[in-house]
């Protein structure tokens, strides 16, 4: 028999799962509910950060039409996650470090990246993953967990080099599983590097609850392991999501090493769009608590209580925000058609031998 | 000219990598204060100091991350996996990022990355310390794999592979870093990867191989040469891309054809080497016999005590030798 009073497991447990309480600053109706961590947001910097979640959602909503009739290859829907990917990418530089998930599309193009790149991305077209030399990025991340040990190698780098930058990286519940995951956060602790860690809980590995993925009662606290600070944010709550994400930037810059967060929240729609079936594993009704708490909502609240929107603009901004988009569309119709022998040239500097007459083949075949 | 282990001539490259390329970072386990298990980085966090030769957590699959996102900051990693059977933990490193990032962002970002690990059968090490398991790295498409046999050619090639701009896995017997020493300039020099080496030249069997291996066809080659055979030794020196052109060149010269590798027979480097014969045309028309082939048998490794029999040596490649030559 355990000694329940020398050894109480229980009740140690209990202790680390409070240290891990979920921050909100601006509720389901709009109101400022943690006024001593409101963030400072000028009111021109609270409307962009709306209009962004506005252009967000429309490009959800196109691409997910778009995904149906067969024209974007593979697409993530971000539905319900506004908050948590926008409002947390504002918090950092252009000169911090993105390695982003597939699922994370907003982000980059918020970030500078041409919508017409990320549709070639989505479509499979090598020119998707082409960026700038100082668009500073990894491609979407498909392995889950191996952004979490890169972004770790590229704090690393900003460190030796003494640069005044942080590395931001997302990852999802599923990801907070994977074995690169612990690895990832363990060692930037271990060499103090300056990483912003962002695990979007949206509840579901494609089909499995994060529940069912482990016993932690919070993701956020697994970063207890690697002796880092973990925070519990609401996800669908943007200025939540900014002043959090702020706070961990700082402490990142001010060479106290990594942190991670947890944004608690909410995918509205398939895992992508190539067949899962959400009704089979989620509640119906759990739909209508989560559109309750849509980020969309509140914010817009909060904005037109303060007398800083008026819904009727919004029309007029998704038509444009369309317009936009459908430009994109076609620029990315337009690529160029992939050789193989061109992408068979991408393999190494020089080629070897036997790609060489591999080269000459396809070249052939090509009409070259 | 100094004498040189292939250990002390690894050293020494390293040594000049890190004084000539400032980006160059040495990492792993145990490879800083403790100079690496088998010595290899002894004296080089002394020289370099803490920021270019630093020892990691124990996690193979982060050292691979921090390869990765040190080269995207520019820098040139040199990390060492402590022993090649723990390159399964960083597999996706490997075969799911590094060497695809060059396709993957068109040619944009480059992964300039030398993966050191000692691998090889023979020095009753326990088990997933000796798996030759460079068949698996050479599938992977968008990465070299080199293995040197000696000395000189260990200091040449790994600098190469520093060098090169695309990633490389470096593999080093454990069995040839203390066997003999050889002549190994002090000065920095590289040879090309890719391309094979004739070690031993002869006309009636080409015998193409790599790493100990080379060793034991020397063996037999002088073995023979005291019987009337003539052997030609090749000695690959990279197994991932293969020369095949200088295979060619020598099958067409002795119309037979040897391969031998340490690794089990299934799929494979020797395998490669095979087909590419097979469906070659100025190959197939020169052979006069079936293509041996040389190699441990498909089963786990072996258990420490039976590895000397599993393992392959001189004896199996005299059989294999004189079966295709008295094939007609």
């Amino acid at each position: 028999m355990i000694n329940k009073k020398k050894f109480d497991f229980a009740a140690h447990l209990k202790s680390v799962e409070e240290n891990y309480q979920m921050i909100q600053i601006l509720n389901e109706k709009g109101d400022i509910v943690n006024s001593d961590l409101v963030p400072d947001l000028s009111n021109e910097e609270l409307v962009q950060l709306f209009k962004d979640m506005l252009w967000s959602r429309a490009l959800n909503d196109r691409s997910v039409i778009l995904a149906r009739q067969g024209r974007l290859g593979f697409f993530g829907p971000s539905a319900g996650q506004e908050a948590s990917q926008l409002a947390s990418c504002l918090a950092f530089d252009k000169n911090d470090y993105l390695l982003p998930g597939y699922r994370d599309i907003p982000i980059l193009v918020k970030r500078g990246l041409p919508l017409y790149k990320a549709f070639l991305w989505s479509k499979g077209h090598v020119e998707g993953g082409m960026y700038p030399e100082d668009f500073l990025s990894t491609t979407p991340e498909i392995i889950i967990g191996a952004q979490f040990i890169k972004a770790a190698g590229v704090g690393l780098g900003f460190k030796k080099r003494g640069k005044k930058q942080v590395v931001f990286t997302y990852t999802g519940d599923g990801g907070s599983s994977q074995g690169d995951f612990y690895e990832g956060i363990n060692v930037a602790g271990a060499f103090k590097v300056p990483v912003v860690f962002i695990v979007q809980n949206n509840q579901y590995a494609i089909s499995t609850p994060w529940r069912k993925q482990t016993a932690a009662n919070t993701l956020a606290q697994k970063a207890a392991a690697a002796g880092i600070p973990g925070v519990l944010v609401d996800g669908m709550d943007p200025l939540a999501v900014y002043a959090v994400a702020k706070a961990a930037r700082d402490w990142a810059l001010a060479g106290n090493g990594p942190i991670l967060i947890e944004t608690f929240t909410s995918r509205f729609q398939p895992h992508s769009m190539s067949g899962d079936d959400p009704k089979l594993y989620r509640d119906e009704d759990s739909y209508a608590e989560w559109e309750g708490k849509d980020p969309m909502i509140r914010m817009r609240t909060y904005l037109t209580k303060k007398g800083l929107w008026d819904q009727d603009q919004e029309e007029g901004l998704i038509k444009q925000f369309d317009q936009q988009i459908q430009e994109a569309v076609k620029k990315a119709d337009d690529a160029p058609k992939q050789k193989i022998s061109q992408l068979l040239e991408l393999m190494f500097e020089e080629p070897t031998q036997v790609l060489k007459e591999q080269i000459e083949s396809y070249k052939k075949k090509e009409g070259e | 000219m100094a004498q040189l282990t292939m250990i002390q001539a690894i050293t020494n490259a390293l040594d000049n990598a890190l004084e000539k390329d400032e980006n160059t970072l040495i990492f792993g386990q145990d490879v800083g204060l403790n100079g690496g298990v088998f010595r290899a980085t002894q004296g080089l966090q002394a020289k370099y100091g803490e920021e270019r030769v630093f020892d990691t957590p124990l996690a193979e699959s982060a050292i691979g991350g921090l390869a990765i996102g040190l080269a995207f900051e520019n820098f040139r990693p040199i990390p060492e996996i402590q022993f090649f059977g723990f390159i399964f933990e960083v597999m996706d490193g490997i075969a799911g990022q590094m060497s695809r990032t060059r396709y993957r962002t068109g040619g944009t970002r480059t992964m300039p990355i030398t993966i050191r690990s000692p691998f090889g059968g023979g020095v009753h090490a326990p088990e997933l310390h000796s798996d030759s398991l460079e068949g698996l790295m050479a599938q992977i498409p968008g990465i070299k794999v080199v293995i040197p046999s000696n000395p000189f050619d260990a200091k040449g090639l790994l600098l190469a592979s520093i060098e090169d701009n695309d990633p490389v896995i470096f593999l080093e017997h454990m069995k040839l870093y203390r066997s003999f020493k050889e002549e190994v300039p002090e000065e920095y020099y590289t040879i090309p990867l890719g391309k094979a080496k004739i070690v031993f030249e002869g006309t009636d069997v080409s015998i193409v191989t790599y790493g100990y291996m080379v060793h034991e066809a020397l063996k037999v080659a002088k073995q023979l040469d005291e019987e009337g055979i003539s052997i030609e030794v090749i000695d690959l020196r990279t197994v991932s891309p293969i020369d095949v052109e200088t295979i060619i060149q020598s099958v067409e010269k002795t119309g037979r054809l040897v391969v031998v590798q340490e690794a089990q027979r299934q799929a494979g480097v020797a395998s490669t080497i095979m087909a590419e014969m097979a469906e070659r045309k100025r190959a197939i028309l020169a052979l006069k016999a079936p293509i041996g082939r040389v190699s441990a048998p498909d089963s786990v490794y072996a258990f420490s005590l039976a590895e000397n029999d599993w393992l392959p040596d001189a004896q199996d490649i005299i059989d294999k030798v004189k079966e295709v030559i008295n094939f007609d």
